[in-house]
């Protein structure tokens, strides 16, 4: 049975805390020091992990953060390397998510269930950053964890998996941005995270005919301690059920979160345990693990509890800054007042709409429209529609015009404005892009494409435009 | 369903010069209308008994409350887009015709030059799904109409830009006699044919300006209205027909007329008793606030049959001098649209024609006058039709 053979954790030893001059929350969090990063932190987990371990039967290293020190090279090579496997292994970096960890545990877990690897070592670590005083600054702390997945002598098997994929613009940072950012507060727990967590527990619980009082130890990710034991709440579990988030004493870890916990869960665990993980970042995966007799011969780490019970405190604020290359003051333009168009809870509404340009046709008279309505706009039918996939259908144009005065970049000019009528029903107005305006001409066919219309209010906003039907090569605009 | 007509009289009426009034704010622009609209009236403050305010931006009835320093009468702010200030005239009438008020104030503004980018911003009014193209202006709204014309009835680039050129030469001549229109010089059909381009095919002379501006009416009963003066106007008919997006959902639509401008005249026409339009009005001030949109009003209004108004624009029906006078007093083209203003301006202008007093621009005895609206864009709009008279 395929599971986790070995564990390791690393907290950092520098803490901000409410001895450190200058920090405003009544509790401390786990920082990394001037010479510390995601990849340091995630060599000192590996390293923990692999105590007793051959490296010679570990055929690949996956390296799991939100805040790898690269954007491009690898850094599963340098972990790899620092943790001293051997060169003929896969590595690759699993970025990009708050359950990048949870994503790579479940990658390795399919290679070892494939047999293309013996043994994998997942690690994750993250360091983020919120703009300076914001709540991201006092909720994110520094950490990593790292486990060994393989098929023998492991110490939890993992019995079920499951995922599921949601697009939602909730927390996120831009390829330019220097802060994690996010929608409105109330809006990301209610459409998001709590939509989300309890849906891949309810699955994954069906999945293994499990109640949630099977479970012994769940360990779930949350944005911070109130949504945390608000889930904890939602899911129906007694308190003796949540492992620790460790809140108010390394904080929110973000990709390396879920696998931290898991890691001070097994710490504990006895033989039979059942454990609950469930991460969340643009949905979830959830995994059912169930601890086995081997656990009793795990020995010599650091763990989780002696990580936390060594610290030294940094003297102020503003070293705390220095060591991140923070500026007081920096924001970003975070929303502090109402922010100027996309909306990210508005995208995410409509998203069926705007990113699969699902269109509607109305069962009674089979109008085609888009985008889609309530009520139809021909026979007045209510709610009575079928989705209708428009992206890989062909249109006609029917007007147009060819604007220099939009509201757009230079280079986005002239913005071609268009009417097209879809083969097999349906008018709307999208951009045409990929032309030469003197091209343009009514009748003409189109097909679909999406692209990113702008970015504003540090979001990326993406939608369809149409663009020639792409049978010849075409001229560029001067 | 009862008609409006006769019942309710315009007995004042007070407009400010439109144009960049950087040195005024939209509470100056209320005040200067208003005042002008008391005088024309005859009449003192203490006598508004309610008040209707058309504006789009964030001015409310308080607003206006407290620049006239009204005495706890109701104010109501009403918003319709482009045909915001008919609508601030039209829900006063139909307080006034309910027997509810003998006299109101209606009044519209738009304080445009203040938002600190040319051309007219529309963010703040339109409840977006934030989520559309970065088109601000509303040029290529009418410019899909102008590309489907060409297409449609098969007139050149060339013939149209032509027809197009002769609308805005022609408004800019009605301007040039109006001291309070923002341009109020002469241009030629050459310049406006080569004017840059702004959104193809329509060019920098195809489109209204941007400004500020004010414009006031003082209604009452009509049974009253002789108290007040001998020369008032008559409220004859009102439309009112908003879109429900039939023309981008549905492909029906053709994209060379606006459902809405034809509806809306339909129920201010049945009110006033017009069978013939274009024959039975003198004067009009129509939505130009391209000149497409001009030449497609004509159409729909009946003013000239589908598709000929290239021919009559070349024979100068709508001239000054012609058998319809359209926009006499310069139109959406040389007064720029600040919204919430601009259907009050035009009444302004129509009361001044049927009362004789337009100056330079005056018609010879004209009995009958129209305004009209269109707001929002060719596929979903909102239309508004104003018929206004003589007494009898």
């Amino acid at each position: 049975m395929v599971g986790i053979i070995s564990y390791g954790a690393y907290i950092p030893i520098h803490r901000v805390t409410p001895e450190t001059e200058g920090w405003e929350a009544p509790y401390e969090k786990a920082t990394a020091h001037f010479d510390e990063d995601s990849i340091t932190m995630a060599v000192a987990a590996a390293i923990d992990c692999l105590r007793e371990s051959k490296r010679e039967d570990i055929d690949g290293l996956y390296f799991a953060s939100t805040t790898s020190p690269y954007k491009e090279k690898l850094a599963a090579t340098t972990v790899a390397t620092a943790a001293d496997l051997r060169s003929e292994i896969l590595t690759s970096d699993c970025t990009n998510s708050l359950r990048a960890g949870t994503t790579a545990v479940r990658m390795a877990l399919d290679a070892v269930k494939a047999g293309s690897a013996k043994q994998m070592l997942v690690t994750a670590a993250d360091c983020r950053m919120g703009y300076p005083r914001g709540t991201f600054d006092r909720n994110f702390g520094d950490g990593a964890a790292a486990l060994l997945i393989g098929e023998e002598n492991v110490i939890a098997t993992i019995e079920a998996t499951y995922s599921v994929s949601d697009e939602i613009l909730d927390v996120w940072r831009m390829d330019t941005n220097k802060y994690v950012h996010a929608w409105e507060d109330r809006w990301v727990a209610d459409m998001g995270y709590n939509r989300v967590v309890p849906l891949a527990a309810r699955e994954i619980l069906k999945k293994s005919n499990l109640t949630i009082a099977d479970i012994s130890k769940a360990v779930f990710y949350g944005q911070d301690q109130r949504k945390h034991a608000q889930m904890a709440k939602m899911l129906g579990l007694k308190p003796e059920q949540v492992q620790n988030p460790m809140f108010g004493t390394v904080g929110n870890t973000g990709a390396a979160f879920s696998l931290m916990m898991l890691v001070a869960a097994l710490e504990e665990a006895a033989a039979g345990d059942r454990i609950l993980c469930v991460s969340y970042g643009n949905g979830a995966d959830a995994f059912l693990l169930e601890v086995t007799d081997a656990i009793a011969a795990v020995k010599g780490r650091r763990t989780i509890k002696q990580n936390l019970g060594t610290k030294m405190v940094v003297g102020s604020y503003e070293k705390y800054l220095s060591y991140r290359h923070m500026s007081a003051g920096e924001d970003e333009g975070n929303y502090t007042s109402i922010p100027e168009w996309p909306s990210a809870s508005c995208i995410f509404r409509e998203r069926d709409a705007i990113y699969r340009l699902h269109g509607g046709k109305c069962n009674v008279c089979g109008t085609v429209q888009y985008p889609p309505q309530r009520i139809c706009t021909k026979c007045r039918s209510a709610d009575n529609f079928s989705s209708l996939r428009l992206s890989d259908k062909k249109a006609k144009l029917f007007t147009y015009s060819i604007d220099s005065i939009a509201e757009a970049p230079a280079y986005a000019l002239p913005l071609v404005d268009c009417i097209i009528d879809f083969e097999g029903g349906g008018r709307a107005n999208f951009m045409m892009t990929d032309v030469n305006p003197k091209d343009v001409k009514v009748g003409m066919t189109v097909e679909m494409s999406f692209r990113k219309i702008a970015t504003a209010g540090n979001i990326h906003n993406y939608a369809w435009k149409c663009v020639p039907f792409r049978g010849v090569s075409r001229e560029e605009t001067k | 369903m009862e008609s409006i007509k006769d019942k309710v009289a315009i007995i004042g009426m007070g407009c400010t010069k439109f144009g960049e009034n950087w040195d005024k704010s939209a509470e100056d622009m209320l005040l200067e209308a208003t005042l002008e609209a008391y005088e024309d009236a005859g009449i003192e403050q203490k006598e508004i008994q309610a008040a209707w305010l058309g504006t789009t931006r964030l001015i409310t009835g308080e607003n206006l409350a407290n620049v006239l320093k009204l005495d706890y009468i109701p104010v109501t702010r009403v918003e319709n887009l482009c045909a915001t200030a008919t609508e601030a005239l039209r829900n006063a009438c139909f307080a006034i015709a309910s027997g509810m008020y003998d006299i109101a104030l209606a009044i519209g503004v738009e304080k445009l030059k203040d938002q600190g980018i040319g051309g007219l911003d529309t963010s703040e009014i339109q409840p977006s799904s934030r989520t559309s193209y970065p088109l601000g202006a509303a040029a290529h709204f009418f410019a899909r109409m102008a590309t489907r014309y060409m297409h449609h009835y098969g007139y050149s680039y060339e013939e149209l830009k032509r027809t197009l050129a002769k609308i805005s030469v022609k408004n800019h001549h009605n301007g040039s006699l109006n001291p309070k229109a923002h341009f109020q010089r002469e241009i030629t059909e050459e310049q406006a044919m080569n004017a840059p381009i702004i959104s193809w095919p329509l060019g920098l002379f195809d489109a209204c300006g941007v400004s500020d501006g004010a414009a006031a009416a003082v209604l009452c009963r009509a049974d009253l209205a002789k108290k007040f003066r001998d020369n008032y106007v008559l409220v004859k008919g009102m439309g009112l027909a908003v879109g429900a997006r039939q023309g981008f959902l549905q492909p029906a639509y053709d994209f060379v007329h606006a459902e809405e401008t034809i509806r809306a005249s339909k129920q201010a026409f049945d009110m006033a008793g017009i069978k013939d339009p274009f024959n039975e009005i003198d004067c009009a001030e129509v939505h130009d606030c391209f000149s497409i949109t001009e030449l497609v009003i004509y159409e729909d209004l009946g003013f000239c049959p589908r598709g000929k108004g290239p021919e009559y624009v070349a024979e100068g029906t709508f001239e000054l001098d012609g058998k319809l006078a359209v926009n006499t007093d310069g139109g959406l083209k040389c007064f720029g649209h600040p919204l919430g203003a601009s259907g009050l301006r035009m009444v302004y202008e129509m009361y001044k024609q049927l009362q004789g007093k337009a100056g330079p621009r005056q018609r010879k005895n004209p009995t009958l006058a129209l305004t009209h609206n269109l707001g929002l864009n060719p596929g979903s709009a909102i239309g508004s039709v104003t018929v206004i008279g003589q007494r009898d």
